[in-house]
């Protein structure tokens, strides 16, 4: 199934581009029904990371409290997905879980995408040496495995969720970077851009109005299809023990928890890593539905 | 051509050498003092002390880069400080089990990605093709260390058919010992004809690989499929229908090999993904491979072994990209002649 590009058409009046994009995004969705799908999955990890507190039926075991009674019980009707090897509650767990995958996710996106849009906006619209720069920056850093770069930076700041954002930014700001410089380098002999020019409109506001403006539906599909990536990654991490620390409930790390005793106690580990798969694939769904809108072609990594 | 190659390598070795740098002010930077690793976070100060003298960290740090650098020529990387031994070793005698499951996997996902890919072109849009669209991307969103873990579970747990966990049964080391040639250890069994080592190897290979080869699979299935669909819209493809050439001529022939170019290079993305998801599905089987040995040194900051695995993922990723430029300017005369 194939959509419209977007109009490359000059257009004088670029606030008509992005609704076009929306609008788009409204269309593929009610045509397509794995994105519908896809829809479906995001709201319902965004609801639990949001309401999880109210939601969870023992919110305080979902935060780590042991519970040494009640080990090792297999799921029932008293706990749905069972309890681990202190006695908590998985399905509180992992519907506490999903606030922390969430805020880092978004955490790491936005980052990203703000130090990859300000640098990339720049040196596609002045070009020239500050352009060359940035450039041989993004190229070095996407010369080496990006997960693998987020892994050492980890082990050389220190385990923790913080540390993670903090890697995982340091990691993707290169290909937002890149997204934003073209953008800007095909925009900025556009006629608005020349007529603004002309009339002294401060750089920042052209860069701001006009460059970043007309750029955000490539950067909303990656910062989309990124969110998911990010929840998959952070996940990784606190897996081999990078990321969160006990008692966390962090997804990754409860799949961890449970792993010695996957042919025994499969419940422990096999909920909190179906959460991981269930938010991946929704906004993978959702990403590559909109990935068709801006270029059937396209991809990255 | 050969211009081209030279750049490239030009290209890599600059960025190898600033990478070393980078890495190496970072290790030394870090609020952890080495000494302390290396010795326990027990010992008494004067230890720490004259471990610090011993592994040369209290000389100024460009002594201490260039003195690493030297050593990284000369085959001197440093001793891990989790096992005191050479990290070169160390690694050297893990990375054949991790390169015959990186084999493996890409062998499966080639393999899986491109039929996947052609037949969901077939009827683009219908039930297969949704089916196939929903599973690629159920591949690339499923994290591998959960994936063999339910693998484990079905194929160990309840069927009782594979074997869970390492490379070889233990009591093979007894009964059919495997005469190393190439230290492939599977490779060797087959070519020393140890066939009952051969076949308990397969055995154990299977989980692991499928772990490994899930999210390359997905990726592949998805760029094959669209780079099918844009080559079957083109005019020779039209040509060849209107001479009455049978659909699968047309499909796996004429269209798969226009759209061969993107997926070599899905596959190369696909190797340098697989570069480190093998850490985890090693972590998962117990694989004797690299993958464990680096996530146990990254967790406790062996950083002699951090440097190296630093530049030996810099390295083999560009060793892939290069690979794949030498392939695609090979099969795409566009590629040789621009």
């Amino acid at each position: 199934m194939t959509y419209p590009l977007l109009p490359v058409v000059p257009s004088l009046t670029p606030v008509n581009e992005r609704f076009t994009g929306l609008r788009h995004l409204g269309r593929v969705l009610s045509r397509d029904w794995l994105a519908a799908f896809g829809l479906v999955l995001v709201v319902l990890v965004l609801v639990l990371a949001v309401f999880g507190k109210w939601i969870a039926p023992h919110p305080e075991e979902g935060a780590g409290l042991a519970n040494i009674p009640n080990r090792n019980l297999a799921p029932g009707a008293a706990h749905w997905f069972g309890t681990d090897e202190l006695g908590r509650d998985v399905l509180s767990r992992v519907i506490i879980g999903a606030g922390p995958a969430l805020s880092v996710a978004l955490f790491v996106v936005v980052a990203a995408a703000t130090i990859g849009i300000v640098l990339g906006a720049i040196a596609g619209y002045r070009g020239g040496w500050f352009d060359t720069v940035i450039m041989r920056i993004t190229e070095f850093f996407q010369s080496f495995p990006p997960l693998l770069l987020a892994m050492i930076t980890v082990a050389l700041l220190g385990a923790g969720p913080v540390n993670v954002g903090i890697a995982l930014a340091i990691a993707w700001w290169p290909w937002y970077a890149r997204i934003v410089r073209a953008e800007a380098a095909s925009l900025r002999d556009r006629s608005f851009v020349e007529a603004a020019r002309a009339m002294g409109v401060p750089t920042w506001r052209i860069l701001y109005r006009h460059i970043l403006r007309n750029s955000t539906t490539p950067i909303l599909v990656q910062a989309t299809v990124d969110i998911g990536t990010v929840v998959l990654w952070v996940g990784s991490l606190a897996f081999i023990g990078l990321g969160a620390q006990p008692p966390s409930p962090d997804w990754g790390l409860m799949v961890q928890e449970g792993r010695g005793v996957i042919l025994n106690r499969w419940w422990i580990s096999t909920f909190p890593g179906l959460a991981i798969f269930v938010t991946v694939l929704g906004f993978n769904l959702i990403g590559d539905a909109l990935r068709d809108i801006l270029d059937p072609r396209q991809t990255k990594r | 051509m050969l211009r081209f190659t030279l750049k490239r390598l030009l290209t890599a070795v600059v960025v190898l050498l600033i990478l070393t740098l980078v890495v190496f002010l970072m290790t030394r930077l870090i609020p952890s003092n080495p000494a302390i690793v290396y010795v326990g976070p027990k010992a008494p100060p004067e230890v720490i002390a004259r471990v610090t003298a011993e592994l040369g960290l209290d000389r100024p740090i460009f002594v201490q880069y260039f003195e690493y650098l030297g050593g990284l020529f000369t085959g001197d990387w440093g001793n891990s400080l989790s096992t005191k031994r050479p990290v070169l070793l160390e690694l050297a005698t893990r990375l054949p089990a991790t390169l015959e499951l990186i084999a493996a996997a890409m062998a499966i996902a080639a393999l899986g990605g491109v039929t996947l890919g052609v037949l969901a072109v077939r009827r683009p849009g219908r039930i297969l093709d949704g089916a196939i669209r929903f599973l690629s991307i159920g591949g690339v969103s499923m994290p591998a260390f959960w994936l063999g873990l339910l693998l484990q579970l079905f194929f160990v747990g309840n069927l009782k058919l594979l074997p869970a966990t390492g490379q070889f049964s233990n009591a093979l080391e007894y009964t059919n010992p495997i005469t190393p040639v190439t230290n492939f250890a599977l490779f060797d069994s087959l070519i020393t004809g140890n066939w009952a080592a051969f076949g308990d190897g397969l055995q154990h290979l299977i989980l692991p690989a499928i772990t490994l080869a899930a999210y390359p699979l997905g990726l592949m299935a998805r760029m094959v499929r669209s780079a099918m669909l844009e080559v079957l819209g083109q005019d020779h493809i039209f040509t060849a229908r209107a001479y009455g050439l049978p659909e699968r001529v047309v499909h796996w022939k004429l269209a798969l090999k226009n759209a061969l170019p993107s997926t070599v290079t899905v596959f190369g993305l696909s190797i340098a993904y697989a570069l480190t998801g093998t850490f985890f599905v090693e972590v998962v089987f117990n694989w004797p491979g690299i993958g464990q040995f680096i996530t146990a040194a990254m967790v406790a900051v062996d950083y002699p072994t951090i440097m190296a695995v630093t530049l030996l993922g810099a390295a083999a990723y560009l060793l892939s990209n290069f690979v794949v430029d030498v392939v695609q300017a090979k099969i795409d005369p566009r590629v040789r002649i621009s």
